[in-house]
């Protein structure tokens, strides 16, 4: 996926939403600039397909050589699909983050609001801002 | 005295307030103190007329590393060759300029660069100097004899470790000698007051504080000697371990060790300020086709950490005795009286907890603050914790109870709430081949 067609968490998560079955299903993963940032990758984990995540909530954890970062759910909903091929194989998030590197699939629930989430170039905007 | 002391500062401070120029210069690059430096500086009175080339200059260096951050002599050569910056001690400092496990393993394998001029540098000169230093270190320093270099530390009144450092002691060009105190930059201000208070009254010991004067870079790695010896006049090979000498550096005064803190052979070059950064690309240039880089503060934790070596502010502080921290090497009671020495020696009789590695299972990396439990109970924390990028595991070190410290000993690490299997090991947990 390219980056333009996606909308972003301001703690560095991306989403896009695709319809399933009336309803709407979110793939989220982590930006090219987060993984940038974090660089040496040693670790991810990821929820249980089935567990329910609030909106905002802890789903998981990525670390790297200097630090540990949580992975936070964009929106409420329910983990149906989690990509256990880049828990063995870090190296997709570094060479594919918004594609092959994406973390998990979350059903969203009915009420759930993706009305705070950024486009591309806001979220740039920002990440302009913190590196400097 | 009062039109000297302004003349002296203003020339220090030179154009755009830049610190040291006229000094660092100064050929040969090593400052010599004058004869009659004042030392001790007693009330306010005498700070306004007697004011020592010595004290203004420590001074001067005190206002210069209180504004903000302070900025190594490599700090635009970092900034410009996209090194990570960030606050160290008080200092701007490169992180890392590509990756951590990068530039660890070609430290490994070929030679890092580290800027190390945020470490503090401090002289004392005179004929006191060898008796006095002997009174404020742990490690004997009356039979240290010129060329050697020690590693010691600096304790309070009970015990508590107020620095690890690295005491020098050179000779110099006129058949003297002198030493060199090289501080961590986070305890350097603390360092610099506990001279101040213990410094004999007598004037028979000089002081001065030559960090911002001078630059020190640290070249570690299998190849360090190939790239350093071109640069050097004193013939390398016969520096042994431990051992420094004032010599040239790229044809200006400067002195040279061999140290280390990763593990890897390696050297140490202290120069003038104004140099250091044309000697910094000059190794760079030598060591391309080698695969030598330079390398951020972020390795340099992950390679002292796998050579099983204390960081000031994790495996050593105030609260923490040498004997727990596995230093007694380090610490010489027989036949010696320094500040600490009584509590040190009610210390080494009842050690209730030590330094430990902890080798853990899994990926999940255990931090400093992390706890360490045996059978169910709590023995301790860790200290320090990473991935280790030459054994590609998670590796820690603790402080634990001694009577749970063997190595083989089964041990659990709170990983924010993962339980995570791991043994105590022996330290180091990486060891070069000879």
């Amino acid at each position: 996926m390219k980056p333009d067609e996606l909308q972003f968490a301001t703690t560095h998560e991306w989403v896009h939403v695709d319809e399933v079955d009336g309803g709407r299903v979110a793939t989220v993963g982590i930006s090219a600039f987060a993984v940038e940032a974090l660089t040496d990758l040693v670790f991810i984990d990821l929820p249980e397909v089935g567990r329910n995540l609030d909106a905002g909530e802890a789903f998981g954890e990525i670390e790297s050589v200097k630090a540990v970062s949580d992975l936070y759910a964009p929106a409420a909903g329910e983990v149906v699909e989690v990509n256990s091929a880049v828990v063995d194989d870090l190296d997709q998030l570094k060479s594919d983050p918004f594609g092959g590197g994406w973390l998990v699939k979350i059903r969203l629930a009915d009420d759930a609001d993706l009305g705070h989430l950024l486009d591309y170039a806001a979220y740039q905007k920002q990440c302009a801002e913190e590196s400097h | 005295m009062l039109a000297r002391l302004v003349l002296p500062l203003g020339r220090m401070l030179g154009p755009g307030g830049h610190i040291g120029t006229d000094l660092a210069t100064h050929e040969p690059a090593l400052w010599t103190p004058p004869r009659t430096m004042v030392v001790k500086v007693r009330g306010q009175l005498s700070a306004l007329l007697v004011v020592s080339h010595s004290r203004l200059r420590n001074l001067v260096n005190h206002l210069a590393l209180s504004a903000s951050q302070a900025k190594t002599p490599l700090f635009d050569w970092h900034q410009g060759h996209g090194a990570r910056m960030a606050e160290f001690a008080g200092w701007s400092m490169p992180i890392q300029y590509t990756s951590i496990v990068d530039e660890h393993t070609a430290t490994r394998t070929a030679a890092g660069l580290f800027d190390v001029s945020h470490m503090g540098r401090l002289r004392f000169d005179g004929e006191g100097a060898g008796a006095w230093l002997d009174s404020l270190l742990t490690r004997r320093v009356a039979d240290q004899q010129p060329g050697q270099v020690r590693y010691s530390l600096v304790t309070d009144e009970s015990g508590g470790i107020l620095d690890d450092v690295l005491l020098y002691r050179l000779a110099d060009a006129g058949g003297g000698s002198y030493y060199l105190l090289v501080v961590n930059a986070g305890n350097r201000e603390k360092i610099v007051s506990w001279i101040q208070r213990h410094l004999p009254d007598d004037g028979s010991v000089a002081f001065a504080d030559l960090t911002v004067d001078w630059g020190m870079i640290a070249v570690q790695g299998p190849r360090s000697h190939d790239i350093v010896a071109p640069i050097v006049e004193h013939r390398l090979a016969s520096l042994d371990y431990y051992c420094a000498v004032e010599t040239r550096i790229a044809g200006h005064g400067g002195i040279i060790s061999r140290t280390g803190y990763t593990g890897e052979d390696g050297f140490e070059l202290i120069l003038g300020a104004h140099m250091t950064t044309g000697v910094w690309q000059s190794l760079l240039d030598a060591g391309a086709d080698l695969g030598v880089v330079p390398a951020g503060l972020g390795c340099r934790d992950t390679l002292r950490l796998e050579a099983g070596m204390p960081l000031y502010g994790h495996e050593l502080s105030e609260e923490i005795n040498p004997y727990e921290a596995g230093l007694s090497f380090a610490v010489q009671l027989k036949d010696r009286s320094f500040l600490g020495r009584d509590a040190l020696a009610e210390a080494r009789e009842n050690v209730s907890r030590r330094r430990v590695g902890i080798q853990l299972g899994g990926r999940r990396v255990a931090r400093e603050g992390a706890a360490v439990t045996h059978g169910g109970e709590t023995i301790g924390t860790v200290t320090s914790g990473t991935f280790s990028p030459t054994l590609e595991r998670p590796i820690a070190m603790a402080l634990v109870a001694a009577d749970t410290c063997e190595p083989g000993t089964p041990v659990e690490v709170d990983i924010r709430g993962h339980a995570t299997a791991g043994e105590i090991v022996p330290l180091p947990f990486y060891r070069r081949a000879k």
